[in-house]
């Protein structure tokens, strides 16, 4: 490390796009979440392809499927050939359709989300961190306030004033995105202060450098590790914040399928149809474990202290 | 007198986030183009009717006005409308529902004993098992007991709450038939009840986050005992368990502390879904029942209220990590 800090060689070490997919692809662990969410992704984005193989959708009722109390007919909530995971309880929709489009809210508000989280907090981290002063003081204070802020009971709060004609999916993404940032403007400041000292930023700056153009050229190319895997391991946080939302009843309105609110619908079924709440349950729990252990493998090829500490 | 200092500084800290927070919360919730005496006037909803629940609620007064009605009332409570027909709302007054003719601080405090249990008991079971597990974790480090420990805990950490209790109601509640499935029994009226209803969203909570805690208890574990003053605790010839908990896991212990003092916020998000899940009445589901009713006076004195007892909260967390780390200074 130290020799290479030295020579002025910062990219000398292994932290090349190739080696760290190398790295990832012999991590069985990571390799596995990736290709979960590879496979999630794939189901969102073709989502009426895959339920149309079975002649389904998420919107048309089945009503022949359930008894007259209203729970579907048959074993494991109405698992048939015609429906995988059975059928919705009242209405009779397929649970498989619902399962497979409920992906699409949850990638769409997780992945935005997350995107003006990371966008934000480098914004205001890498400011802070180096411009310093008052600036950075007043800063982390607001990041102290929003972070210890009981944020799930403003979200839903707010969802009682913003008109019903706003696009609810959009309200998420903005809302969870705003009180998301806090978290990754911490480090990345950190990682700022620690560069500003370093021997190349002092050499750029005192051959004229502007501001934005250390922070641009020296600072960004190298926190920019921290961010992806930062990012990675905040999408399922913020997958998870869209589903209790709409498990509480005030995220995603329907009929757009959502895991939360399917989830939310099953509570009062759970004795009669369990499966009603195993499936968008199993398939939320996949999708937020798949990214946590990408996450950790990502960190691990990344950050070549911890790799080698590992071995 | 240094400690009194200390204290003194926090205090004025936590008062001037209060003033912006309730500054905040006021502009987002009356400033914006929505119309609160036109959700209250109910339907049909005359002019007239309109205009008298305005002047009524203080609306038709300048937002200035409004503002310092608000944090008045806060302190010293206030009065909706004059006469007869005055309500008198006593402080700390959190706004007035006139959908269900009852203080907001009132619906507050009936409420309040229910999430405050799930709460604290969430919290006390979590650090217990996520700091035993973490620090056992990294004691056997590189054992089966380690790796068990460490895959639930991602597991925990990837869970759903909902989805766990769920699941928890099923089987212990509904198949073995071991704990109620929901519901809430106040402590005064049987503590015995009480304690059964609450044992699986406890634990339901817990198993979420404790799991962050037990990784982050490993982590810092095995960082501090690798330091050279463990050595020199083990080479004075204490004994194990004192060179463990004195020297080890009080050190340990102080990022815990830090982030149990952030976690607070969602330590209340979580009693929020779990009252959903075990069908409790408690704070969640009166925020919930005003949200959908649009009962704004209720959602804005909730949002603040919960505001305010994070703060404090915070304030308290802050004094505790004074006393267990002593290099902690007064940070201007």
């Amino acid at each position: 490390m130290s020799t290479a800090i030295e020579q002025g060689e910062v990219t000398g070490r292994k932290t090349g796009f190739r080696h760290i997919v190398a790295q990832l692809r012999s991590d069985r662990w990571a390799a596995g979440g990736a290709i979960v969410i590879i496979v999630f992704v794939l189901a969102a984005i073709f989502a009426p392809l895959v339920t149309a193989i079975n002649g389904q959708d998420p919107y048309t009722y089945h009503l022949s499927t359930l008894d007259d109390s209203g729970a579907p007919r048959g074993f494991g909530g109405g698992i048939s050939a015609a429906h995988w995971f059975g059928v919705e309880p009242l209405t009779g929709r397929d649970l498989f359709s619902i399962v497979v489009f409920g992906a699409r809210i949850s990638l769409l508000v997780g992945v935005s989300a997350t995107l003006l989280a990371v966008f934000l907090g480098v914004l205001v981290g890498v400011t802070t961190g180096y411009f310093g002063s008052w600036y950075d003081r007043s800063m982390s204070r607001v990041i102290d306030v929003i972070f210890g802020f009981p944020s799930l009971v403003f979200m839903i709060s707010l969802t009682a004033i913003v008109p019903t004609t706003f696009p609810r999916p959009l309200l998420m993404i903005l809302v969870i995105g705003f009180f998301s940032w806090p978290a990754i403007a911490r480090v990345v400041r950190g990682q700022t202060l620690s560069l500003r000292e370093r021997n190349f930023v002092v050499a750029s700056r005192a051959m004229g450098a502007r501001p934005w153009h250390i922070i641009g050229a020296q600072v960004l190319p190298n926190v920019s590790a921290t961010i992806i895997v930062f990012a990675t391991i905040s999408i399922p946080s913020t997958i998870g914040v869209e589903a209790a939302l709409s498990f509480l009843g005030v995220g995603v309105p329907p009929p757009t399928p959502s895991w939360g609110r399917t989830i939310g619908d099953a509570v009062t079924w759970v004795q009669t149809d369990p499966m009603y709440l195993v499936f968008p349950g199993i398939a939320l729990f996949l999708i937020t474990l798949a990214f946590n252990i990408f996450g950790d493998g990502l960190r691990d090829a990344l950050d070549p202290r911890r790799g080698a500490a590992k071995r | 007198m240094r400690l009194l200092g200390f204290i003194a500084y926090r205090l004025v800290a936590m008062v001037l986030v209060l003033l912006v927070i309730a500054a905040i919360t006021y502009s987002i919730f009356y400033l914006l183009p929505t119309n609160p005496a036109q959700l209250s006037c109910g339907k049909p909803c005359t002019p007239e009717n309109l205009a008298r629940v305005k002047e009524f609620m203080g609306y038709n007064l300048p937002w200035y006005e409004q503002f310092w009605d608000f944090l008045r009332g806060i302190v010293v409570g206030r009065t909706y409308g004059t006469g007869a027909a005055a309500i008198v709302c006593p402080g700390p007054c959190f706004g007035y529902s006139f959908r269900l003719n009852a203080t907001v601080t009132e619906l507050i405090a009936t409420r309040f004993p229910v999430t405050a249990s799930i709460a604290v008991g969430a919290a006390i079971v979590w650090l217990l098992f996520g700091v035993a597990g973490g620090v056992i974790s990294a004691l056997k480090r590189g054992t089966a007991l380690d790796r068990s420990i460490m895959t639930v805990a991602i597991a925990g950490v990837s869970a759903p709450s909902y989805l766990v209790g769920l699941l928890a109601i099923l089987f212990f509640g509904f198949t073995l038939g071991l704990l109620p499935t929901g519901g809430y029994v106040p402590f005064t009226q049987d503590p015995v009840q009480w304690f059964t209803h609450l044992i699986l969203p406890w634990f339901t909570l817990a198993f979420i986050s404790g799991a962050i805690y037990a990784r982050l208890t490993r982590g810092e574990m095995l960082e501090v005992m690798g330091q050279d003053y463990i050595r020199t605790a083990r080479a004075k010839g204490l004994r194990e368990s004192t060179v463990v908990v004195r020297h080890g896991l009080r050190n340990a212990l102080i990022p815990v502390v830090t982030i149990f003092g952030l976690d607070l916020g969602a330590l209340l998000g979580g009693a929020v879904i779990a009252e959903k899940i075990f069908s409790m009445q408690g704070l969640g589901a009166l925020l919930i029942d005003a949200v959908q009713s649009l009962d704004l006076q209720v959602v804005v004195g909730f949002t603040l209220f919960a505001a305010f007892l994070i703060v404090f909260a915070n304030f308290l967390v802050d004094l505790i990590y004074g006393v267990i780390d002593p290099r902690v200074k007064v940070r201007v």
